[in-house]
């Protein structure tokens, strides 16, 4: 019953998208102001249907519905509650309707918190989110059902993949998802924008704070998976440049420069045509990267051959979204003005060189994730792009990206001249310049050139940041200013300030962890011992332990520095009922300066084991580095001047008037 | 319906067939560092041919593991890095490399970026010149109040916080 009531949810939800994507967009063109207003209510039930739908999906996995194909492939009645409802985004079908669930989230949020936006502008974002939830509740309809039965009903289910069953797994895909559907929000302003033909500051100002919320969701979900990676996969990486995660990388490059781009559209008027641009490709990237992931048309092109209906569907749906798109702005942007005057030494060329190295890096990372494909469909043989091309091409390109990165924050709006950001930049570049060149003696580098880089970056980010705070406190009272500052408007400053430095404490800990981690794979007999890094790893042994669905063996460590005891760990080797192969859990004790990481591999005759023991200096500053980002972007969310004020000021109430009277020749197009 | 579950099937294996390192590198000792630290990279480089997207190093499928012995064989035996490259191409082809070899077949891979950031480099300078020269465009004083109106408007009432 449960999931016969999710299916007609789903179909329900289908038809008030349809009826989302067509009556309000018509009304803006024919005038029928009932039609226009019909976007909010309309939104608000597709995202009642699809929250049922997502409800009722839960429920069976909560209650082990086996007779339902899904939950039967991908649960199991002895799984922990945590992971049953995990367990629902844990294959195809199922993050097929989280997608769904989340942009019908979107859609209602923008519906509730859009009260200030001329009614035909929200009519024509709902009715663009409309159009993709149509094309992703046909392909659930069609294709992938999550509610599909299954006779004999089978006694228990096949189980979540264990890889799944982790907190951080079962937390990363809605992370990531909320941000890929986030950009919907952004592209859908753009789509309307163009429909309309008039972008300006207003629309980059009502499109930002959406932007920045999803491009926080997906920083976090990024730095999720690779803490997870870290752990869970048992070998201490935390970038493999894996297609799965390139998939994810792309639309936050993509969103990053747009983000940059909307602050110059909505500050300085320029970029325009750039901005809905990037915001196309951030949103195209997104829904490319969700269903490169969940086809499996990366691990072979052939994939697709084993279930058509899916393949042609993906294909069909991503040429019109990503075609239509471009064909709309192909047609609108030339009559974009462009706008906003600025010299070659200005704020605005910085951000314009920062949109090109992001975009450049975004399109190398999707021809490097294509190319083995692209390869072998044109016969040109089989080949593999791994971790060293794109570790090159990214090290080749990314440090001109820092480099602006300092600079352009000194640099004035619209004019400014080499010899005041020279005399601004000069302290920084000596002091980065030095700690580079110290962290490259002999001593500090042991040879490895990239340790230098690495450190320079990090240090001028970090001055140059440094004197930019100083600068502007000169002239806001020193610590009373930067108080002011944060209690009132200027919060974005901040933020941005903060996700700079984040970008610091990742290129210090990639740099430190990557040249300096020390991996030992050794064989012990319980009672020995071995020194990594001045630390003294004891084994005490194996023991065996139950687990709710699996059994584990577990290792037994003691760590000592020198006679003080550390840490102790407890790596897991875990073979779960219902799948095949064992499954580490690493044990690691963290801290800011070094990670300590122990994982078991196999047991060798006569009580000894294989093991896995890493030293990881600065790992932590990666993801800690992730979390500054996203901090700075809520920081620069909340800056008043994208607060709501729920009072009705004049001037709202004098706009509202003018934007009803112009019916059909809408407000933001008149202006 | 067959179909269907034919496809989830191999979705299935497709997603245990993930990495999940459960051997180590331990079997395969050096009296020199230098060279077990070469073994490690050079492994760490090459490809699991029959896994979705792991090194050698990585890998615990038994041929990951029979080509492990292998490398280190040869290492043991005193080819270079280079020898052992070429033989493993040979045998397996250019797919092995997760390091795409430079040669003709390879230069879109190696130069393309190369060429994209030419263009975006024009692309940019191009812009630079015109924005240099551009019109300030203003606005009519009518529009100017317009914009503020509305530009106070949305900042007063559209919403954020979620």
């Amino acid at each position: 019953m449960i999931p016969e009531i999710g299916h007609l949810a789903l179909i329900l939800a289908l038809s008030l998208a349809i009826t989302q994507a067509i009556f309000p967009l018509v009304g803006t063109f024919t005038n029928t102001r009932s039609w226009v207003a019909m976007a909010r209510p309309v939104a608000w039930g597709h995202f009642l249907f699809l929250a049922i739908a997502f409800g009722c999906l839960i429920q069976s996995f909560l209650t082990d519905d086996f007779s339902v194909l899904y939950v039967a492939t991908n649960s199991n009645s002895h799984l922990p509650n945590l992971y049953k409802v995990a367990a629902v985004w844990g294959a195809h079908e199922g993050s097929l309707l989280l997608w769904a669930f989340l942009l019908g989230g979107w859609a209602a949020a923008i519906a509730l918190f859009s009260r200030g936006l001329p009614a035909h502008v929200v009519a024509r974002v709902l009715s663009v989110m409309g159009m993709i939830s149509i094309g992703f509740l046909l392909f659930m309809l069609i294709t992938s059902n999550p509610f599909e039965r299954i006779f004999p009903v089978p006694a228990e289910g096949r189980d979540l993949n264990p890889l799944l069953q982790d907190p951080g797994l079962a937390m990363h895909p809605p992370m990531l998802y909320m941000g890929y559907v986030g950009f919907s929000v952004a592209f859908s302003f753009s789509i309307a924008a163009l429909m309309g033909g008039k972008l300006d500051a207003a629309w980059a100002r009502w499109s930002r704070p959406w932007t920045i919320i999803a491009w926080i969701f997906l920083s976090l979900g990024i730095t999720l998976g690779s803490w997870w990676a870290y752990y869970e996969l048992g070998w201490g990486g935390w970038w493999f440049w894996d297609p799965v995660e390139n998939a994810s990388f792309m639309p936050w490059l993509a969103g990053t420069a747009l983000m940059h781009s909307l602050a110059v559209t909505e500050k300085r008027g320029a970029f325009k045509s750039w901005t809905v641009l990037l915001a196309l490709f951030a949103f195209s990237l997104s829904l490319l990267g969700t269903f490169l992931v969940r086809s499996g048309v990366l691990t072979s092109v052939h994939a697709f051959a084993t279930d058509p209906a899916r393949g042609v569907f993906i294909l069909i749906f991503l040429c019109l979204v990503i075609g239509g798109s471009l064909m709309l702005y192909a047609w609108r942007a030339p009559s974009i003005s462009s706008g906003g005057r600025f010299d070659f030494v200005s704020r605005e060329s910085f951000l314009l060189i920062n949109n090109l190295l992001l975009s450049v890096l975004a399109a190398l990372i999707l021809f490097g994730t294509l190319a083995p494909l692209i390869y072998d469909a044109m016969g040109w043989g089989k080949i593999s792009v791994g971790f060293p091309w794109f570790n090159t091409m990214f090290e080749m390109i990314a440090p001109f990206l820092v480099l602006a990165m300092g600079i352009g924050p000194m640099a004035r709006w619209k004019h400014d001249d080499f010899a005041h950001l020279f005399r601004q930049v000069r302290v920084a570049l000596v002091i980065s310049l030095i700690a580079g060149g110290v962290a490259l003696l002999p001593m500090f580098s042991h040879g490895k050139m990239l340790v230098g880089l690495g450190v320079t970056l990090t240090v001028w980010l970090i001055a140059t940041h440094l004197k930019n705070l100083q600068e502007r406190l000169k002239h806001k009272h020193g610590l009373k200013g930067l108080l002011r500052d944060l209690a009132g408007g200027s919060r974005s400053y901040y933020g941005m300030w903060l996700a700079h430095l984040g970008v610091a404490s990742f290129i210090i800990g990639a740099t430190v962890v990557s040249n300096y981690g020390i991996e030992k794979d050794i064989r012990m007999t319980p009672g020995s011992d071995v020194t990594i890094a001045g630390y003294r790893f004891v084994f005490d042994g194996v023991s065996k332990t139950p687990g709710p669905n699996y059994t584990a063996y577990r290792g037994h460590f003691r760590v000592f520095d020198g006679a003080n005891q550390v840490a102790v760990l407890e790596p897991e080797k875990r073979h779960y009922q219902m799948q095949g192969r064992p499954m580490t859990e690493a044990a690691i004790d963290p801290s800011l300066l070094r990670d300590l990481y122990v994982s078991l591999g196999e047991p060798i005759d006569g009580g000894d084991w294989s093991l896995r023991v890493y030293y990881k200096p600065f790992v932590r500053w990666i993801w800690l580095g992730g979390i500054l980002m996203a901090l700075g972007g809520l920081l620069s969310i909340s800056d008043r001047r994208y607060r709501i004020v729920r009072k009705l000021s004049k001037s709202e109430a004098a706009t509202r008037k003018a934007g009803t009277n112009a019916t059909g020749n809408p407000a933001t197009e008149t202006a | 319906m067959s179909k269907q579950f034919a496809s989830l099937v191999f979705l299935w294996l497709i997603a245990t067939a993930l990495p999940v390192a459960a051997y180590t590198l331990a079997d395969f000792p050096f009296d020199d560092p230098k060279k077990e630290q070469e073994f490690r990279e050079l492994t760490g480089k090459l490809r699991c041919l029959v896994c979705q997207n792991e090194s050698l190093a990585a890998s615990d499928a038994d041929l990951a593991e029979d080509l492990r012995r292998e490398v280190y064989d040869m290492m043991k035996a005193g080819r270079s890095k280079e020898e052992i490259i070429k033989f493993l191409v040979q045998r397996y082809g250019d797919f092995v490399l997760y390091d795409p070899p430079l040669k003709p077949s390879t230069y879109l891979i190696w130069f393309g970026p190369g060429v994209l950031l030419l263009i975006g480099a024009f692309v940019v300078i191009r812009t630079l010149k015109q924005k240099k020269s551009a019109r300030e465009k203003t606005l009519s004083a009518e529009e100017q109040q317009r914009v503020e109106a509305l530009l106070n408007t949305a900042s007063e009432t559209q919403g954020t916080d979620k």
